[in-house]
């Protein structure tokens, strides 16, 4: 279990911060670290961990999979792409016509999260389709 | 008549010599302790062993239940030591999945090129430093087998 020493404090990290549903494996050489973190800040603080241990994430044995639980009854999200608009589409897939797009910093309304990946919402000129989850921030 | 009575007498002075000899608790807590698995508690209380802690299965647990019934002292065994629940299996993402995934996830990283073979996401170009821990967290939330990063970080 080489690859768990490794990652101890990263791993410590997650229990420390009470990471939901933690689950830490070892498999063909890489390590797999799943769970759910009750806010961006933690999971961010999880990778700057992670970072730390692997700088710039080169070694190629570690799949961090923490995401962000979101409270069922939060209807809003705010655009957190680094600067430019997010695109909003007919269907989840980058493959999809682009149907409207939302300002960054912008805060719109999340119709459906049964995708994990793409999310659907509404702007508030009434524009609807799916958004890259990654890009939205659950507003509580 | 005198052989059995020399007989008798050393019966009950064997007896005699057993009962006193009855170890104390802490003595067969120590014997059980230093047999038992790590992370394994022994308690005794009147030579009654109480076993605590968490095991990886059911077979590591009846197994120190028998350690404990064997040692000499015991009367009986209370086994509360818990199974470890099996760990969740590593889920990894089918090639078409994931390839479509990788796509949209790195569509947004222009100097990027990914390429999906067996579960395993090559990446090649080059990055801006602070680009780079977004790219890894939206793969990394795919479902890879894994994130082979030969990219250049500028």
């Amino acid at each position: 279990m080489a690859l768990a020493d490794k990652y101890k404090a990263l791993t410590d990290a997650a229990t420390a911060a009470g990471i939901a549903d933690l689950a830490v494996r070892e498999q063909d050489g890489v390590l797999y670290i799943d769970g759910t973190a009750a806010d961006g800040a933690t999971k961010d603080h999880l990778w700057e961990v992670y970072n730390q241990i692997d700088p710039n994430f080169t070694s190629g044995d570690l799949v961090l999979n923490v995401n962000v639980a979101i409270d069922a009854a939060v209807t809003h999200a705010k655009v957190i792409t680094e600067s430019s608009n997010l695109n909003i589409r007919k269907g989840p897939g980058t493959d999809q016509p682009i149907v409207g797009k939302a300002a960054h910093g912008e805060v719109i309304t999340l119709v459906n999260r049964s995708n994990d990946l793409w999310w659907l919402v509404r702007t508030n000129d009434g524009e609807e389709g799916y958004c890259y989850a990654q890009y939205l921030e659950a507003q509580a | 008549m005198k052989t059995t009575k020399l007989l008798m007498s050393m019966v009950i002075a064997t007896t005699l010599f057993f009962v006193g000899c009855k170890p104390k608790d802490a003595a067969i807590q120590a014997a059980i302790q230093a047999k038992e698995a790590a992370g394994i508690t022994v308690a005794v209380t009147k030579g009654e062993v109480t076993l605590t802690g968490e095991v990886d299965d059911e077979a590591t647990k009846a197994k120190a239940e028998e350690i404990a019934k064997a040692e000499k002292g015991v009367k009986s065994v209370i086994n509360n030591l818990t199974v470890k629940p099996a760990d969740v299996p590593v889920v990894i993402a089918e090639d078409p999945t994931l390839i479509k995934n990788v796509a949209d996830a790195t569509k947004d990283f222009p100097t990027v090129k990914a390429e999906v073979k067996d579960g395993v996401v090559l990446l090649t170009g080059e990055i801006k430093k602070a680009s780079l821990i977004t790219l890894m967290q939206h793969l990394s939330a795919l479902k890879p087998k894994k994130i082979d990063n030969k990219l250049t970080v500028k």
